[in-house]
């Protein structure tokens, strides 16, 4: 938008490159502009090193994150101990602290992204329609809205954790699927109500009015002009959401009641970061690094998504750039 | 704005119901009972169990109750008391328990009821100190920290916009907002307890060591206060845009009547609405501050709780926690009002 006056006297022998330039859309201005912040570029490749680590974990990883060494409990690190076995030495049944947050990663990054899709393909989705056509729909999900913001929403997973735990639901995936269900429950409805603002700001533009008058469908004008038209903000809310998700796992993980622990040297998800921090907090006198190792993790994937999260904002808002 | 407070109000009794029913649902829902010793085994005698369900009430049906109703109707009672019978279920009498006060017996402090435990101060100590009161009050002192170091931080950085302070300023409000507090916490406990060995994270009261609080309150409030940085920071920035800045520089007002007149005041707005759900936040937020301090609020019982499965106390903690965070969304459409007039917020559908 900003570049766009750059045409008016025009050198000919410039002209024909400049025709081939493609025009600067919305879309490329905020890629650009997100590059350019310092912040954003920071926290992406956080982000990017947490995801090579995550995929890569069993390469990564020295050891396997379940293999207990008997007799090595609460091993040093390897500068207290000289012993470059265990470079962040082991947890209260021998097992290497450094391999466990690293497959830490994993958890966290799944329960990060993997709801998220679902979050936004339910939130968007009712939001739109709500938005769209109003009245009973419309009602409907306020009220909805209602409800689960009352709940503040760390206790409605607790409740709704402890509750399932021990039921069949509870135990897919060593209790990774509960969570993603909790998750979305509570988080689809923040996306909903964000969708239906936008849904109900767009819907009166001239543009819509116009596909309208030339006969294009219902879903075509929410597909084609409103949709693109009210991405940003959902993009600038996912951003957000999944830190918060992270964080929640291991919020739960530290009160003992995250992911089921498990003893099989295949699972993909054998441990997290907030299931560390408690068996870290217990073990708080004799093995710190089981304790600050997944909390500077933790602490250093937060502060990547809220630099992100920030850096998008100011992206795809210009106009709220400086603010909040 | 009567006709729409009155409304919303009134809107926070359906919510607030369904909230109950939620959570009464999902706590039954549990498998394993309130008598379990170890949440993962029955070990007490069925009879005891059974005892204790008769005893309260658990051996009812969850909701309705029509074997009652047929024997009320075939002993002749009146249609009301026999619908009475028809509702005499768990949640019937939860519920008409709670619309007089009454949270239910406590299935882990055996004897005591809920509220007592979360409204009565230990014997012989002032009634602030219940854990609620300990609860509210480590939630307000975060607060007052969260404001005294929020506030001015984003107004030098505001005035100072793009400069090196400006940029020191965010920069440390967003690793303040980015560090989850709960991870704060973890390198305090590890910095003064562990390196310095300045402080015991034991089991003490801390109404008897007033120092005690600074930690844990200042740990809850670092995430809020940065939030609050931020917040003011980029309301002077837009203060500072406006026109009648302009004006009060240009009739020759001396700065610094300038700032503290015009900006100082104008750029609190969006910081005084943030204080309702912010304490909301701060006193539902609390609980993994307060086990990871042993602070003995609400917060810990609440985790408390979950661990011994006592479903009564998890039930009463989640629809106070509701009461208060429906309150304070309440308070900022309220404050909004006063503050702003130009918001309407009667207008339309909110």
């Amino acid at each position: 938008m900003a570049q766009a006056t750059t045409t008016v006297t025009i050198n000919p022998l410039l002209q024909q490159n400049i025709k081939t330039r493609k025009p600067a859309s919305l879309w490329r201005d905020a890629w650009r502009r997100l590059f350019r912040n310092r912040g954003s570029v920071v926290g992406l490749i956080i982000v990017g090193f947490f995801f090579f680590v995550a995929i890569f974990a069993p390469v990564l990883a020295p050891h396997n994150p379940q293999e207990m060494f008997p007799g090595k409990s609460y091993e040093g690190p390897v500068w207290e101990t000289g012993n470059s076995q265990f470079i962040l030495g082991t947890d209260s049944i021998g097992r290497d602290v450094l391999s466990r947050v690293i497959y830490g990663a994993r958890t966290s990054l799944a329960v990060g992204f993997i709801p998220l899709g679902v979050i936004l393909l339910i939130g968007m989705t009712i939001g739109m329609v709500a938005g769209y056509f109003g009245g009973r729909t419309d009602n409907l999900l306020m009220r909805l809205t209602d409800i689960v913001y009352a709940f503040p929403d760390i206790l409605f997973f607790i409740i709704m954790i402890t509750a399932l735990r021990d039921t069949w639901i509870g135990q897919l995936l060593n209790g990774m699927v509960l969570l993603f269900v909790a998750l979305a429950l509570v988080t689809w409805v923040t996306v909903a109500r964000l969708m239906r603002g936008q849904v109900l700001a767009v819907k009166e533009r001239d543009y819509v009015e116009a596909a309208r008058s030339i006969g294009s469908s219902n879903g075509r004008i929410m597909l084609r002009h409103i949709l693109p038209n009210s991405l940003a903000p959902i993009i600038v809310a996912a951003a957000f959401i999944v830190p918060a998700s992270i964080l929640a796992e291991a919020i739960l993980g530290y009160l003992g009641i995250g992911i089921r622990p498990t003893t099989d040297p295949n699972a993909w998800f054998p441990t997290s970061w907030g299931t560390l921090l408690l068996d870290g907090r217990v073990a708080l006198q004799s093995q710190v690094w089981l304790l600050i190792a997944p909390a500077v993790c933790i602490a250093t994937i937060m502060l990547a998504f809220t630099f992100i999260g920030d850096g998008l904002r100011d992206a795809l808002d210009p106009m709220m750039k400086g603010r909040m | 704005m009567t006709g729409y407070l009155i409304r919303r109000i009134l809107w926070m009794i359906p919510t607030l119901f369904v909230v109950i029913f939620i959570t009464f649902v999902i706590m039954h829902a549990t498998p394993g009972g309130p008598w379990d010793v170890s949440p993962d085994s029955r070990t007490s005698d069925p009879r005891v169990q059974e005892a204790l369900n008769r005893a309260y009430g658990l051996d009812k049906p969850l909701f309705f109750n029509p074997e009652a109703a047929q024997k009320a109707q075939a002993a002749g009672k009146n249609p009301l008391e026999v619908a009475q019978a028809y509702f005499d279920g768990q949640f019937g009498n939860y519920f008409a328990n709670l619309a007089k006060g009454d949270l239910g017996p406590s299935y882990r402090f055996r004897g005591r009821r809920v509220q007592d435990v979360i409204a009565e101060a230990p014997s012989g100590k002032p009634f602030y100190q219940s854990r609620f009161g300990t609860t509210v009050f480590l939630g307000v002192l975060a607060m007052l920290i969260a404001l005294v170091i929020g506030f001015p931080l984003g107004l030098i950085a505001g005035l100072k916009q793009n400069t090196l302070v400006d940029n020191g300023s965010l920069l440390i409000a967003t690793i303040g907002y980015g560090i989850p507090s709960f991870v704060l916490g973890i390198f305090f406990i590890f910095v003064f307890a562990v390196w310095l060995k300045w402080i015991n994270v034991l089991e003490f009261d801390y109404w008897e060591r007033w120092q005690a609080w600074a930690l844990p309150a200042l740990t809850l409030a670092i995430p809020t206060g940065a939030y609050i940085a931020r917040l003011t920071r980029s309301s002077v920035i837009e203060v500072m845009r406006q026109d009648y800045i302009r004006t009060a520089h240009a009739k020759g007002l001396p700065e610094r009547l300038v700032i503290f007149r015009h900006i100082v005041r104008n750029s609190m707005i969006p910081v005084v609405t943030f204080i309702g759900p912010a304490l909301a936040g701060l006193v539902t937020g609390s609980f993994i501050i307060e086990s990871q301090f042993s602070v003995n609020g609400i917060g810990r019982l609440f985790v408390e709780s979950i661990n011994r499965r006592d479903y009564t106390m998890i039930l009463a903690l989640t629809i106070i926690y509701a009461v208060l965070v429906a309150f304070a969304n309440l308070a900022v459409d309220i404050v909004y009002g006063f503050l702003d007039p130009r918001i309407k917020v009667g207008g339309g559908k909110a």
